[in-house]
């Protein structure tokens, strides 16, 4: 599959020096998702992000956008929009002219200048100086700098650092609604709690290799184990029930259990079969920043490990 | 997950992304950066300040005789058959010669009497001076045929020198080596000039006998009648090899005789006087001659030659040009280390990520910007300042409209290819204070010490071959003529490479330091 837009990633391998930055990183970046990118900081999400710009070399592997290299495309801004640095602004350039150059880069025109400004809520700032933006601001403007040439695949990188709870919300349903349009949009970030309510798409990764690639569903799916919470005043009866059809079954108060190995329906129906009064059968979630902790507790090997092989 | 998403499609219109577009792109970014464009013009405007402030003091005060008021002025200085300021001042007995004929003459003797201090530029006819004997090299006796007395009217003269031996010299700037060798009475020489029509041939020999064609000039436009004898003239010395030294006069005297006339000489006797009395030259005596039987004893100062440290040229009003250097450095350097410090080189890559298109567009935004202001800045400052020159009594020397232009445009140009080294250099060493002080270092430092003559005069030579500093050539508007002594230093308009080939090695370096910036930004990541 390679889309006008999707963003693949195959086997990349990176060295700073002696550090290895990138160890084999494969992942595919979809249309009309938020695909989130998380991992704790150094663990590559930068650097990886920089290589599918055309702007850091690779040893090894290949990082195409819609098929092709990204510095192979002739005018790179309408196939990907991208904010890496909010600050990478000059101080005495007010926001307005930051861009109006890179529309003129790509044979835009002011008025898509125009546009974007105001789709990023930027009208009553854009003509001030860069340098007196708040950080909110620059994040918005360096959104409206990937939005110009109406690309089909963003690139965020923390794009949610320095906003406010207001602009957090903001930020979170302008990229659905871009995702919603069928974009690629894929977002870094540091905290899997920005990305709740918002990735579809989650591809983890730390010391440059890939932890997951799993929808956001899978993942939680994964980390609440099928737990299912059940109140019943025949605690005793309920249990033997459950155990017969396999299931593993837990007290956890006076009248209430915790099932493991049957579905939620299956619990219900099992239940009401055998004429077990129950008042309550719900499926325990996890949070995303708890199936992410899970899943960076397995993989240790980006806490404390020793440099070298660490367990997948 | 749904593969049945319809990927989206930009409404927007196609549109182009070549090197217009960069180019267009770099200048956005270049006016919109408040600071730099005011740098810009403040480079220029501090050009046209400095012509003024460099020339509106410098005042030339010349007094014609002693006891006549001192004014404003400068002494007539003559132009050559060919427009250039030449020195004209020399002892000639003469005779009209109407028509073809020649002359020929031995010169017995030639010896000189050097001045014990140095003369003023005053022209009092006749100071006394405490003399010493000597002869300069340049010390000149022989046979000349000119078109008049006038100063700066075409001659060609066959000549013995102090220690250059025969010359053929015609027109000031021409001179044709004959044989080597000094005079004594023990080794005269013969000299012989003919003239047929506007061609003048020179002739030596050692024994009037055998005869040695040294060369031949072609005067244009020759009357039929010119002025044809014998001259004497010396030129004045520099104690040392050092600029901004005065002069001490000199003087020179010969004996010539078995002169013989051939061809279409009227009957009339002949008589002496000095060419050019009271002019800027320097002379240590007033000059004279002494005849009897056919001996003429011949005594002169001055010279016949190209003028030498008597005027300003284009250059001097252009003191400015090191401050406009310095700004466009700055200003250059930062158009690129500004996006390093500030991350925003990864948005430039990313929005045209072929990177030699986006130096080479810089280099073109800044070189076009900073000749721009350049331009305008020296096309103001050099005729004010020539203007301010002349009110103050100064010589100018004749530069043809050619030479202004070059001037002028060069100028510009020196600051373009100033501003992109630097933005070579920025691009290679990514930090602003290290870039602008290694390109001050390289560029405009050898510029200041060699214009204020702080190094002896070889390293400020070896400095303008070698450095981007050679591009300053490029305002050189003066020729260094081998038949002059003089110190032909870069502090006063002498450059050793000439102008363009100076130019030329400016531009190297802006080559090498835009290919290596070049290579480096392909390779390194951003």
């Amino acid at each position: 599959m390679s889309g006008e837009a999707t963003i693949e990633v195959t086997n990349l391998h990176k060295r700073f020096g002696q550090t290895v930055a990138l160890d084999g990183l494969s992942f595919t970046v979809r249309p009309g998702q938020v695909t989130g990118f998380v991992g704790p900081n150094g663990a590559g999400k930068s650097t990886t992000m920089r290589v599918i710009l055309g702007l850091g070399s690779i040893e090894q592997g290949s990082a195409l956008v819609g098929g092709r290299p990204y510095r192979s495309l002739r005018r790179p801004l309408s196939h990907v929009g991208s904010l890496l640095d909010a600050g990478a602004l000059h101080p005495s350039r007010s926001g307005r002219n930051h861009l109006l150059w890179l529309a003129h880069s790509q044979g835009l025109s002011a008025r898509r200048v125009d546009e974007v400004v105001e789709q990023a809520g930027l009208q009553g700032i854009a003509r001030r100086k860069a340098g007196g933006y708040s950080l909110g601001m620059r994040q918005r403007l360096g959104l409206a700098a990937a939005m110009l040439g109406d690309p089909p695949i963003l690139l965020l990188d923390e794009p949610f650092n320095g906003l406010d709870p207001e602009g957090i919300v903001w930020m979170r349903d302008f990229l659905r609604e871009l995702a919603g349009q069928g974009r690629a949009v894929f977002v870094s970030s540091h905290l899997m709690g920005e990305l709740q309510d918002m990735a579809d798409h989650l591809v983890v990764i730390g010391r440059g290799r890939l932890v997951t690639d799993t929808s956001l569903a899978e993942l939680l799916a994964a980390a609440s184990r099928g737990l299912v919470r059940l109140r019943t005043t025949e605690p005793g009866r309920a249990t033997t029930v459950l155990r017969e059809a396999g299931a593993t079954v837990a007290a956890t108060g006076p009248d209430a259990l915790t099932v493991s190995g049957l579905a939620s329906q299956r619990v219900v129906e099992l239940l009401g079969r055998r004429g077990v009064a129950f008042s309550e059968v719900s499926e325990q979630r996890a949070t995303l920043e708890e199936a992410y902790m899970e899943l960076t507790s397995a993989a240790v090997e980006f806490r404390a490990a020793p440099a070298g092989e660490a367990p997948r | 997950m749904s593969d049945t998403t319809t990927p989206y499609r930009s409404g927007l219109p196609n549109g182009r992304a070549g090197f217009a577009q960069t180019l267009r792109a770099e200048g956005t970014k270049l006016r919109t950066v408040r600071g730099w464009v005011i740098a810009l013009v403040v480079a220029g405007l501090l050009i046209v300040v400095m012509a003024a402030v460099a020339t509106f003091h410098r005042q030339n005060t010349f007094q014609a005789s002693p006891g006549s008021p001192v004014v404003v002025a400068h002494p007539f200085v003559p132009q050559g058959p060919g427009g250039e300021a030449v020195t004209d001042t020399f002892s000639f007995v003469h005779r009209p010669l109407a028509g073809d004929g020649s002359i020929t003459v031995r010169v017995g003797s030639l010896t000189g009497l050097l001045a014990q201090s140095s003369t003023s530029h005053s022209t009092s006819a006749d100071a006394q001076q405490a003399t010493r004997p000597g002869l300069v090299p340049w010390a000149k006796a022989g046979l000349i045929v000119k078109e008049g007395t006038k100063q700066g009217s075409p001659y060609a003269a066959i000549m013995v020198t102090g220690s250059h031996g025969v010359r053929l010299q015609y027109d000031y700037t021409h001179d044709v080596a004959g044989s080597p060798g000094t005079i004594a009475a023990a080794a005269p020489r013969w000299l012989r000039l003919s003239r047929s029509g506007d061609l003048l041939t020179g002739y030596e020999s050692a024994d009037g006998a055998q005869w040695t064609r040294v060369g031949s000039a072609r005067l244009a436009g020759l009357s039929e009648t010119v002025q044809a004898g014998l001259f004497v003239t010396s030129p004045e010395t520099r104690p040392s090899a050092q600029a901004f030294s005065s002069p001490s006069g000199s003087s020179a005297s010969a004996v010539f005789d078995h002169v013989d006339l051939r061809g279409q000489w009227p009957e009339q006797s002949w008589s002496g006087g000095v060419v050019g009395a009271g002019t800027m030259t320097p002379t240590l005596t007033s000059g004279g001659y002494h005849q009897s039987d056919g001996t003429f004893t011949v005594s002169g100062s001055g010279d016949i030659a190209p003028a030498v440290d008597v005027g300003s040229t284009p250059a001097d009003t252009l003191a400015g040009m090191f401050v406009g250097l310095i700004v466009v450095i700055v200003v250059g350097a930062l158009f690129m280390t500004a996006e390093y410090r500030r991350g925003l080189i990864r948005t430039t890559l990313a929005a045209t990520p072929r990177r030699g298109r986006v130096l080479a567009a810089k280099a073109l935004v800044l070189g076009a910007a900073t000749f721009a202001v350049g331009l305008v800045a020296t096309a103001i400052a050099v005729p004010l300042g020539e203007h301010l020159l002349r009110v103050n009594g100064n010589y100018l020397y004749p530069v043809s409209v050619f030479s202004s232009v070059r001037v002028v445009a060069g100028t510009a140009g020196l600051l373009a290819l100033a501003a992109i080294i630097a933005l070579a250099v920025g691009t290679l060493l990514r930090r602003s204070a290290v870039a602008i002080v290694a390109v001050i270092a390289a560029i405009v430092l050898p510029n200041v010490l060699v214009i204020t003559a702080a190094l002896p005069l070889t390293a400020s030579q070896w400095l303008l071959r070698l450095t981007p500093a050679a591009g300053l050539a490029i305002q050189q508007t003066l020729r260094a003529y081998p038949q002059v002594d003089y110190v032909y230093s870069p502090a006063t308009g002498y450059f050793p490479l000439a102008p363009w080939a100076g130019f030329a090695v400016l531009c190297a370096y802006a080559a090498l330091a835009l290919g290596l910036a070049a290579l480096a930004l392909r390779r390194r990541d951003a």
